[in-house]
């Protein structure tokens, strides 16, 4: 039996790394992205590097009344799926948002309402399938402690980490695995010739910590690995302190 | 260090382009980009760039385009622009104030492995290209010297490899380029659909419009070795006469001369002669092994005191009595073969901060000899020749900026401790120019117009067919500006 995977905003450097991890372990591939087009050519290379299947569909995460539907419709257009990976974020621009009711709702919505709609559908098409599944829901290690400058993303990426949590505790005596991701800084194109720094992954290797942690069925994953512990301690730092700090 | 106006960040100046200030993020949210729970804190400066050659440097915004729009886009914007790929050609053809990157446009698009035809964007590098097509017993069918330049870079050099004088440059294996043009419009061009336009491109230096895919013919192989002859020689004479007994029956052939070797010595070298080696009868699983892709970079520029005549001298005689025997034949990897150098990353660096010229000239066969030997002499009475010097013969060419022309051609590098280097290659660029020969453009930083002008016959019918497709010379570089190709 093929294993196929759905990427949810395959556009971005990091799901089109993972898209080559999942591709060579032998998943064949359907990937979601506003702009389908843009993902041809990428869609054409998978395919022609490792002979898998590439589907690509249509995906506006802010159609919120089509995501009910979307798990039937991938099923009906390409057949049965997996796994499910979503990627779906949106940084924005903080400060703006503060005052910008409409960049405030784009951050809130992208990174957690319509992220939990769709995984929230998804998760009961995989439930229902009754054999092994898995998500893979990519956060951030901006979720794990409000602070000024960030705390818009940071809140909807943490809410997106809580509800992957509940979703783990719901399906934890199904077939189907749920995993979090929280990368840290990661390598973008502009960020080129950055090496030995070591804050910043790059999008491959991030894909590949990824991969290996979903096989070894690991709940939580910060990747690159040092950020856990980065976290941690801040995490514990007393919030009568915390709150003085201009984070 | 410190950052003197975030004293409380720490600045990494990491390949100049980019300022990194990390640090905890206090007081960090007036920041352009502060991200996570630590800045890391991505101030875009003109980004200093330079080509291979380290020298001319100069300030640039450069931007990477990932998709087909995104080129559309960032070409309809009003400044002019050039698309550079991965910066190694040695002067100033790669260089301008804007430039739009090809390096993220490296998806293979179809690839027909019956017949070897690869369709591809053209921001994928030689190296990608052989990590994917060397497996299923396909090559590059052309390849400079190094394995990292990107696809549309050849192109727009129209390079040539050590088989141009049976098969020509790079643009003989171009079925069809996909480009977009100044106005924002995407166009195909070929032997057979606007051909001025192909022509114009293959060697067109990236003037005509960006590339943003190609398909090209790749060189179906029997084994990733190569049956290497090597044969040393005593003199210039003697070098020409195995390239011209050697023409017919060796797909590669290259020398490497002794710059510095004077009197009866002059132009002493080494030449190798290569074929595809058959596949070995056992074990098959390794008749295509990859290259490795470790590599031992050069961590700083060398001081420049390395670099004296005497270094320079030393090294050239060590190199040409490496080889004991006149005639010595072995199998070799296609890695050492085609690319010596690329297992040293940056090895330019070995020239020192200040960088080098490399240069490279044609002449035609006729009087060949007499003119390569005035050359050489020049050089080894100036005593700053190269460690490296490559000699090659050349077959005809037809792109119209297109650099090998029928007979000989020869790559020097000269460090660049002083600027007196310069008028001495003027001075050889006359003597290059008297022959009707001329100098590569990928590799030149100092050419003259007037020099330019008289070396290529065909500019005025490139530039007809620029004005064309660019009428408001949208596209340039800083060598274009120089020699006026507009």
């Amino acid at each position: 039996m093929s294993r196929r995977a759905l990427i949810l905003g395959a556009k971005s450097a990091i799901a089109q790394a993972i898209a080559r991890r999942l591709a060579a372990e032998g998943f064949d591939l359907i990937l979601a992205a506003r702009n389908k087009s843009q993902m041809e050519p990428f869609a054409a290379d998978i395919e022609i590097r490792f002979n898998g299947a590439v589907g690509l569909v249509e995906f506006e995460a802010l159609e919120w009344d089509t995501l009910s539907s979307f798990g039937a419709r991938i099923e009906r257009e390409f057949g049965e799926f997996q796994l499910v990976v979503l990627v779906v974020g949106y940084l924005g621009d903080h400060r703006k948002a503060m005052r910008d009711s409409e960049e405030m709702q784009q951050i809130l919505h992208s990174n957690f309402t319509s992220s939990a709609l769709v995984l929230g559908h998804l998760a009961n098409y995989l439930e229902e399938k009754k054999e092994p599944c898995g998500i893979i829901g990519i956060g951030s290690v901006a979720g794990d402690r409000g602070r000024q400058s960030n705390y818009l993303y940071g809140a909807a990426k943490g809410g997106l980490a809580l509800f992957l949590q509940g979703l783990r505790n719901r399906l934890s005596a199904t077939q189907v695995h749920v995993m979090t991701v929280k990368p840290g800084f990661v390598d973008t194109p502009m960020t080129e010739d950055m090496e030995g720094l070591f804050l910043v992954a790059s999008p491959e290797s991030v894909a590949n910590d990824i991969v290996r942690a979903y096989k070894k069925k690991r709940d939580i994953l910060y990747t690159p690995w040092f950020w856990r512990y980065i976290m941690l301690i801040i995490k514990y730092i007393p919030e009568r302190i915390f709150k003085r700090l201009k984070l | 260090m410190r950052d003197d106006k975030y004293p409380y960040l720490f600045r990494t100046n990491l390949p100049k382009r980019i300022i990194v200030l990390i640090g905890p993020s206090l007081t960090t949210s007036h920041l352009p980009c502060s991200n996570e729970i630590f800045t890391i804190c991505i101030v875009m400066k003109p980004c200093e760039m330079t080509g291979w050659g380290l020298y001319p440097t100069i300030l640039g915004r450069k931007d990477r385009a990932r998709f087909l729009d995104e080129v559309r886009g960032f070409v309809e914007e009003a400044t002019p622009l050039l698309p550079q790929g991965n910066c190694r050609s040695y002067g100033d053809a790669c260089l301008f104030p804007r430039v739009v990157s090809t390096l993220e446009l490296k998806n293979l698009l179809a690839f027909d492995s019956e017949r070897g035809i690869l369709r591809t964007q053209a921001g994928i590098t030689l190296e990608e290209i052989i990590r994917f097509a060397l497996p299923q017993g396909f090559f590059p069918p052309v390849t400079p010297g190094t394995k990292f330049p990107t696809l549309g870079g050849c192109i727009a050099a129209d390079v040539h490899g050590k088989n141009h004088h049976l098969e020509g440059s790079i643009g003989n294996f171009v079925e069809e380029l996909e480009m977009v043009l100044a106005n924002g419009s995407c166009i195909r061009c070929s032997r057979r659909q606007n051909s001025d336009l192909f022509w114009a491109t293959l060697g067109g230096m990236g003037l005509t419009g960006f590339i943003y895919a190609a398909t090209l013919q790749l060189k179906k192989i029997p084994s990733a070795y190569i049956a290497l002859r090597s044969l040393k020689t005593a003199n210039l004479r003697e070098t020409l006469q195995i390239f011209a007994d050697s023409q017919t029956d060796y797909l590669y052939s290259m020398a490497w001369i002794d710059c510095l070797a004077s009197g009866t010595g002059l132009g002493r070298g080494i030449v190798m002669l290569g074929n595809h080696a058959p596949a070995a009868i056992s074990p098959p699983t390794t008749d295509f092994k990859l290259h490795s892709s470790n590599q031992r970079t050069i961590p700083f520029h060398f001081p420049e005191l390395l670099l004296n005549p005497f270094s320079m001298r030393s090294f050239n005689t060590l190199y040409y009595h490496r080889q004991l025997r006149s005639i010595s034949d072995s199998t070799i990897h296609y890695d050492p073969f085609f690319y010596p150098l690329d297992t040293i990353g940056h090895w330019n660096k070995i020239y020192g901060r200040r960088g080098f010229l490399q240069y490279q000239f044609a002449i035609p066969f006729a009087n060949g000899l007499q003119v390569m030997e005035e050359i050489l002499q020049r050089i080894a009475a100036r005593g700053s020749g190269s460690f490296l010097a490559v000699l090659k013969a050349f077959g005809p060419q037809e792109g119209l900026l297109s650099f090998p022309i029928p007979g000989y051609t020869l790559a020097l590098d000269f460090p660049l401790r002083n600027h007196s280097i310069i008028p001495f290659l003027h001075d050889l660029n006359k003597i290059v120019l008297r022959t009707g020969g001329r100098v590569y453009l990928a590799k030149d930083a100092i050419l003259k117009r007037e020099d330019f002008e008289a070396m290529y016959p065909k500019l005025e019918e490139f530039k007809k067919i620029k004005r064309l497709y660019d009428p408001q010379n949208h596209f340039r570089s800083q060598q274009s500006e120089r020699l006026g190709i507009s």
